[in-house]
């Protein structure tokens, strides 16, 4: 990396900075990930990294190379705008898959589903709280 | 014009990512990239996506720019409660919010801002009762979050997508 000497101090440091927030608040994300209880608080952790955490990396990114390499440097953009639109998939996969389980078991934590009550034509069949029997 | 190319936007959206991802404007970059959105565009079809335009798109940047702000807002209010030591004690809870909102793409777009936002999941959509479930890590007060979700996003979006 025989580049970083051309690198003008004051980039070098907003970068450097950049990229310290931005793995402090993922760091912190991960450690709420530990910390919290529920699986439903605990899935809110890592958003952090996701919005915040990730967007100060790219903004360092973005920076540096357009500063070394001289010209504009953007394509980290996209990355942004495809973290955005896709994140939301997963959690809420996670979160739907973690709200069924719970229904299932009757945990009273969770509110019920709104489908039984709204068209009793095509009931779900609520939670009994039976199990079947283990295998 | 609309038979050739359906989506214009989403294939200039493609094209520009094209070129971006290149890193280089030239005429034959653009040409490739032309040809390749528009065949994207057209095997998208097979999928039957659902009618939508972007009717305002003032209110659309004004509302992203609106975003960025909560998210920087709520990323400084979910790392202290979790640096906090009796973060514990918080209390996170579920709450239902019925939407006046129908377009496909304008839930898309809340979904990806409720997202966006640490502190609060989408947790579920009712596509009878038209009802959204989130859970929120920091809930003082339920009537405060459906006011946020309803008058600062909802609003705007119905502007842009209805």
């Amino acid at each position: 990396m025989t580049h970083l000497a051309e690198v003008p101090a004051w980039v070098a440091l907003l970068t450097a900075l950049f990229l310290l927030i931005g793995a402090g608040l993922t760091l912190i994300g991960s450690f709420g990930l530990l910390r919290f209880d529920t699986f439903y608080a605990r899935i809110h952790a890592p958003t952090l990294g996701s919005t915040l955490g990730v967007g100060f990396v790219l903004i360092a990114s973005m920076l540096f190379f357009t500063v070394l390499e001289s010209r504009l440097v953007i394509h980290e953009v996209l990355i942004t705008a495809l973290m955005i639109v896709t994140t939301p998939i997963t959690l809420m996969l996670l979160g739907r898959a973690a709200l069924y389980r719970d229904r299932t078991e009757g945990n009273d934590d969770v509110p019920p589903s709104q489908a039984t009550v709204v068209k009793p034509d095509v009931v779900i069949p609520e939670a009994t709280g039976d199990q079947p029997p283990p295998a | 014009m609309r038979r050739w190319m359906p989506f214009p936007v989403l294939t200039a959206t493609l094209l520009a990512v094209w070129l971006i991802l290149n890193e280089s404007v030239t005429p034959g970059g653009v040409l490739l990239g032309g040809v390749l959105s528009v065949i994207a565009v057209r095997m998208l079809l097979a999928l039957d996506p659902p009618k939508g335009r972007i009717r305002r798109v003032q209110v659309a940047v004004k509302l992203a720019f609106l975003v960025l702000a909560d998210i920087i807002r709520s990323n400084r209010a979910v790392a202290t409660i979790i640096l906090r030591p009796d973060s514990g004690k918080r209390t996170a809870g579920f709450v239902l919010i019925p939407l006046d909102m129908r377009s496909p793409y304008g839930l898309a777009a809340l979904a990806c801002i409720i997202t966006a936002t640490p502190g609060t999941i989408w947790v579920e959509y009712d596509s009878v009762k038209h009802t959204i479930l989130l859970h929120i890590l920091d809930l003082v007060e339920e009537e405060v979050w459906i006011d946020t979700i309803k008058g600062r996003y909802e609003k705007r979006l119905m502007e842009v997508f209805e």
